[in-house]
């Protein structure tokens, strides 16, 4: 379980996250949404560890992961990136092992146990026939696929996601989010997951997060929060929401007059 | 980690070691060597062996293996193809550290000896601080700014080195052959002066691939992996510093093996650094014999600086590496 309360961060005398506080639940996905520059992204780099917290608390099970050294704060909480600036000459299964980090001696020697944990990840995402190839030579939906098996082969309780499905088609958008659906069902897994697709994110989170000029607006079921109220709110955009055909879940549609 | 590879390199290395020792204005005959080795046979080919040749095979292979690992670890750290101690300016910051120590007090004894080596590690350090802050942009080190940073910085050293030796004494003016990449030749003293620095530097260099090959990744990705990358790059950025520094200290500013080494190496067996780091710095050593055994063959009995051999064939080599380095393919 994932728990975030009060938290603050600047950029420079900036602040980008104003206290802010959201909670997680084990087996849960919550994603996180709102429009370009609200600080989504912030929040995950927050959490991650990548930026400094001013003032607040993150909290991972029972252990404060704001004071915990980069290397353990590693076993609590992975991070799929999106895929820019991948280093291309780094073969597929190289990069996948590289999510073994945390639990490696400093030689970053890996075991057979390791091996069959990125075999398994690799597996996971369908991307095990492609392990020998390099990063160059895969597609950019590819290159997220890895991404991903990386932060699974790290075996952590929390995973975070930055647009992941940025550079991917439409049946693998679909195929990603469901398999982290059915891991975070199956294994406990605590997700909290940056999009920007609205309707996917109805469709496969269980809780939304809205996030507006850096602090927290709304909290709650997609039912709840994806309303045309909200949206002219947050997005500043008159939309119809409609009903999935077979789930009943909210979809966004745009005003066309 | 494959095998062959670094059994292969370790062959080659051995073929360069027995080229270098038995080559030069005098030709030591195979089985003259072998039994010089044992403290048999001619006595003069035994004292030239011991006296000369082996020393100075040691050195040059300690220089190359030195610049090799560091011009490694350089390109990883920096994320840069281009970086190698002589470009970048921490071989000319280090060769002016040296000619400090070397004008203050001229190493006669063994124990100065290691002053030269700490002086050159700290100038050496000094230059690549400055040169990594003022080619930075946000987290990245373009390529044009490094280079630029890099040879601004390695004038002005350069200029400082040249004007210290300019008012100084006698000794000072032999070391002149010195900073172009020809060692001085004081035997087996100066070997035992850069020893132990080398072993410190070159044992961290070797355990830090893991952290490297995080790095590439950028800084966010490393550290949500798990890296302290503060401690990982300070840590790495003096190693490669003291590294390269020793092997200045004593062999002059031998320019482009930090840069061909490493890119060879890469284009044999990838990008992994746990494998790139011992393969770099025993093909460093392998070129560094190779060139000089060419320096002192090309104009025997007279010799040239092993400085000037790599330039020759570095600079077309760094030419195109900035032309390849454009489409990235194999970095």
């Amino acid at each position: 379980m994932l728990k975030i309360k009060n938290l603050s961060v600047y950029y420079g005398e900036r602040q980008v996250l104003k206290d802010v506080s959201l909670d997680v639940h084990s087996g849960e996905v919550v994603a996180l949404i709102g429009p370009n520059g609200a600080g989504k992204s912030t929040l995950i780099r927050a959490v991650s560890g990548v930026i400094p917290v001013r003032s607040g608390e993150i909290t991972a099970g029972e252990t404060d992961v704001t004071s915990l050294p980069a290397l353990w704060r590693a076993r609590q909480i992975s991070v799929v990136p999106q895929a820019v600036s991948m280093p291309p000459a780094f073969t597929v299964w190289e990069a996948v092992l590289l999510g073994r980090t945390p639990y490696l001696n400093f030689l970053g020697q890996t075991s057979a146990a390791d091996e069959a944990l990125a075999r398994r990840a690799l597996e996971q995402v369908d991307m095990l026939h492609l392990s020998g190839s390099r990063m160059d030579e895969i597609s950019g939906g590819e290159q997220q696929r890895v991404l991903l098996a990386r932060a699974l082969a790290q075996s952590t309780p929390i995973l975070l996601m930055d647009e992941p499905t940025a550079h991917l088609d439409l049946r693998h958008q679909i195929d990603l989010l469901k398999l982290i659906a059915a891991q975070a069902r199956e294994k406990g897994l605590t997700v909290l997951i940056a999009l920007h697709d609205l309707n996917l994110a109805s469709l496969f989170a269980d809780r939304m997060a809205v996030i507006e000029g850096g602090q927290l607006c709304m909290a709650g079921k997609p039912g709840d929060t994806i309303t045309p109220e909200m949206l002219k709110a947050v997005y500043r955009l008159p939309v119809h929401v409609i009903p999935h055909p077979e789930s009943g879940a909210p979809l966004v549609v745009p005003e066309v007059s | 980690m494959p095998r062959t590879p670094l059994l292969l390199s370790l062959l080659i290395l051995l073929l360069t070691l027995v080229l270098s020792v038995a080559i030069g204005s005098v030709f030591i005959p195979f089985d003259e060597l072998w039994q010089a080795l044992r403290g048999a046979g001619n006595e003069t080919y035994a004292s030239i062996l011991w006296n000369i040749r082996l020393p100075r095979t040691v050195l040059v292979m300690l220089t190359g293996a030195a610049l090799g690992i560091s011009g490694a670890s350089y390109q990883g750290l920096f994320r840069n193809p281009l970086a190698d101690p002589y470009l970048i300016g921490v071989a000319s910051g280090a060769g002016l550290g040296a000619v400090i120590a070397m004008s203050i007090q001229w190493p006669y004894s063994f124990w100065s000896l290691f002053i030269v080596p700490l002086a050159a590690f700290l100038m050496a350090l000094l230059t690549v601080s400055v040169v990594y802050f003022m080619a930075r942009i946000g987290h990245t080190v373009p390529t044009t700014n490094l280079i630029l940073a890099g040879v601004a910085i390695s004038s002005f050293a350069t200029s400082l080195t040249s004007f210290l030796m300019l008012r100084s004494t006698e000794e000072m003016r032999r070391a002149l052959g010195w900073l172009l990449g020809g060692s001085i030749q004081i035997g087996w003293t100066s070997i035992l002066a850069i020893l132990p620095f080398l072993t410190i530097g070159t044992a961290v260099l070797l355990i830090s691939g893991h952290a490297l090959n995080l790095l590439q990744f950028g800084d966010d990705q490393a550290q949500q992996l798990g890296l302290n990358i503060t401690r990982a790059r300070g840590v790495i950025l003096s190693a490669a510093s003291l590294v390269t520094a020793t092997a200045v200290s004593f062999s002059g500013i031998v320019g482009f093996v930090g840069l061909i080494v490493p890119h060879l190496m890469r284009m044999w067996t990838g990008v992994d650094y746990r494998r790139l780091l011992p393969l770099s710095l025993i093909g460093g050593a392998s070129l560094l014999l190779i060139a000089d055994v060419i320096a002192r063959v090309v104009l025997a009995p007279q010799e040239i600086p092993v400085g000037i051999v790599t330039a020759l064939a570095g600079a077309p080599f760094f030419l195109w590496v900035l032309k390849r380095a454009k489409n990235q393919g194999f970095w």
